[in-house]
């Protein structure tokens, strides 16, 4: 899972999706992309601009506005012997699939007893950003941590942007890869040949003994700049992990890294309740049933729909900031409090609408 | 009922309805003593439309069917001990008792595994017909559904999607006029389905005496329709009866939503019935005797064979 493995070409997250998409639809021709907008001229955040030209456009087409029949369609797609990727341009959208997603996808196998395998890739886009209110921002991932049958994936990075993309596609079962709007202009290492990225594998992407902040999604970014942040400023030692996989969840590199810094800070692009970092705090608590001292807290958005209002929005996500001032109170204790300067976030104060 | 038709197709009809009947029937007797223990959406009454269909069917043509799947399946050709042996909850059943009745599979001839959530099946037809004409395969795919599905936005949705990619797919409406205890007329303000069907696109036709031949001359018009490489969809309506309760081996006719006067005409024209009375008594007994003895064999398949091992609750979760 080394990142510099192929060298020092870079792309940016959606362009890494593009061509982890573009590869292995060359490779495999059961591999088929349908959705919303996939082959208009915007090419849906540009991860698939080129597609229908180069591959047709049984291959790669648009849908009517039925999300709950084309998903459905996927599916029957996939028992015929197809791998679909169905695209979502907002997560908010995969409610309407619910039903085939959570009653057939991740049940097929189990209750058809093998016979009925469902390898289906479903692309979501967290719309963050630029006042898209309450129904265009949502991040639905924790959901599907719920059901067995299902995979999850939230890529941070452009490598596991391509990694992810390419495993969702050669699994046999249905995976949910989890993609944030504010990832997509992000440029990093990408390998040029093509890659796994695997499941239930999380990446350390910093070491430090001091605190252990698990980030997920657009939060590794926020993640990242507040362990910078605290090293520079507070001269504490922040390891970040990123678990890219939700579902299944690699709990043994989050558990040993606790371990280590006796705290954790899990930081989700989405509510805590109920969510994923709820899962995270409480599969660590099981680990060590008291005998270990550790101490846990959770941010994620606040506990209200999203507002669509600029000054009222920036207060509703979790920021560099906010995980810098509950770090330093976790590891310093006692009352002592610190109100770090708000750092800069490129891809979120770059972005414009409409949309 | 048309009075030229040959023996060996009456014979053939026969075999197959009184078959299924003859299963549910035992079904039915069995359920008080609790070894099934699933709900059981009986097809007693409705058997025809499947049987119908199904005499017209290639063995690799594909059908997707309803929790109410006894009738497709064995009509399809569906392994009829696994099928026992799954509403048992036994490991030699079709899904190795995981499903049950509801989800019964047979994918050695073509009987996809069938959903008990109302039109969810739907858009999979489509997509699977889709993805063999993409493919260039011959064989054509049937979706058996039922009344009520026909007000689930999905089935607007698929029914759209099929006919704007001209998905060469026939829909087999199973109309038996009731959602578990709710008339049609009281579901929807257009009760004609067909009707319905006509601002979709797609051809239709409808079958309303319960004439089993008539309804495979209606499905063979359909099928050459869907199997014409410049066809698409076609919508089949086909009214029919439930005889028993919506879920559970009794009668229900003492509760009042519906009375046997509605539907008289249907039930003179009881296919088993008719085409028992068109047999010469020998061939008659002869394939009610064979049948007796397989549904007994069947049976007692599913007696003896185990349940699934403990650690097979954790299989199959992931392909």
């Amino acid at each position: 899972m080394s990142l510099h493995d192929g060298g020092e070409r870079t792309l940016t997250f959606a362009g890494a999706i593009q061509e982890a998409m573009a590869q292995e639809m060359e490779r495999d021709p059961t591999v088929f992309v349908l959705g919303q907008g996939v082959d208009d001229p915007i090419g849906f955040y540009g991860t698939t601009l080129g597609l229908a030209e180069r591959f047709g456009s049984d291959r790669c087409f648009d849908t009517p506005l039925s999300e709950d029949a084309v998903t459905g369609m996927a599916i029957g797609a996939a028992l015929a012997g197809l791998r679909p990727i169905n695209t979502h341009q907002r997560m908010d959208f995969l409610l309407l699939c619910m039903n085939q997603l959570v009653n057939i996808a991740a049940k097929s196998c189990y209750m058809f007893a093998g016979a009925m395998p469902v390898p289906l890739v479903v692309r979501g886009v967290v719309g963050r950003s630029w006042g898209q209110g309450p129904q265009h921002s949502q991040a639905f991932h924790s959901y599907f941590m719920h059901v067995p049958g299902i995979k999850v994936f939230a890529p941070s990075l452009p490598y596991d942007a391509k990694g992810c993309m390419v495993a969702a596609i050669r699994d046999n079962n249905p995976v949910l890869i989890m993609e944030h709007r504010m990832l997509f202009n992000v440029q990093g290492p990408v390998p040029e040949h093509l890659y796994e990225t695997p499941f239930g594998q999380a990446r350390v992407l910093r070491s430090g003994d001091d605190i252990t902040l698990v980030a997920i999604g657009h939060m590794v970014m926020e993640a990242s700049r507040a362990a910078r942040q605290l090293a520079e400023e507070v001269g504490i030692a922040a390891e970040v992990i990123d678990p890219v996989s939700l579902a299944p969840l690699d709990m043994a590199t989050i558990c040993r890294s606790v371990q280590k810094t006796g705290r954790l800070l899990v930081v989700d692009n989405s509510w805590t309740n109920c969510g994923a970092t709820a899962e995270i705090v409480a599969q660590v608590s099981e680990q060590w049933q008291g005998s270990r001292p550790v101490q846990v807290k959770r941010l994620g958005f606040a506990p209200t729909p999203c507002p669509t209002t600029r000054p009222l929005e920036v207060d509703f996500y979790p920021h560099a900031a906010s995980i810098s001032k509950a770090a330093f109170g976790m590891v310093r204790g006692d009352g002592q409090e610190w109100n770090p300067e708000r750092v800069s976030a490129k891809e979120v104060e770059a972005f414009k609408g409409p949309f | 009922m048309e009075q030229t038709t040959d023996s060996a197709l009456c014979e053939r009809l026969y075999r197959s309805l009184y078959r299924i009947r003859r299963v549910e029937e035992e079904v039915a007797r069995l359920y008080p003593t609790d070894k099934i223990k699933s709900p059981v959406h009986l097809s007693i009454g409705q058997e025809a439309p499947s049987v119908a269909v199904c005499d017209l069917l290639e063995p690799e043509d594909v059908v997707f069917g309803t929790y109410r799947g006894h009738a497709l399946y064995l009509a399809k050709g569906g392994d009829l001990p696994a099928m026992v042996a799954e509403l048992y909850g036994k490991v030699d059943g079709c899904a190795r008792g995981k499903g049950g009745s509801m989800h019964l599979i047979d994918m050695q001839v073509h009987m996809m595994g069938t959903t008990a959530i109302v039109a969810t099946h739907i858009p999979h037809a489509v997509g699977y017909a889709w993805a063999l004409q993409r493919q260039g395969k011959p064989q054509r795919v049937i979706c058996f559904l039922g009344d009520g599905s026909t007000e689930e936005g999905v089935f607007s949705e698929s029914l759209n999607f099929a006919a704007l990619k001209r998905v060469p797919i026939l829909f087999v409406c199973e109309n038996n006029g009731y959602a578990i205890h709710s008339h049609i007329s009281a579901r929807s303000a257009q009760s004609d389905i067909v009707q319905r069907i006509s601002g979709y696109g797609i051809p239709s036709a409808r079958v309303e005496d319960g004439d089993i031949f008539r309804m495979r001359e209606a499905a063979r018009t359909a099928l050459a329709a869907v199997r014409d490489p410049q066809g698409g969809p076609y919508f089949l309506e086909i009214l029919t009866c439930r005889l028993k309760e919506h879920v559970g081996p009794k009668d229900d006719w003492h509760m009042g939503y519906r009375s046997r006067a509605d539907i008289q005409a249907l039930l003179a024209n009881d296919p088993v019935d008719q085409l028992a009375a068109r047999l010469q008594p020998e061939s008659r007994q002869q394939i009610e005797t064979a049948v007796e003895q397989e549904i007994e064999r069947a049976f007692q398949y599913a007696e003896e064979s185990p349940f699934p091992e403990q650690e097979e609750l954790f299989q199959d979760v992931f392909a």
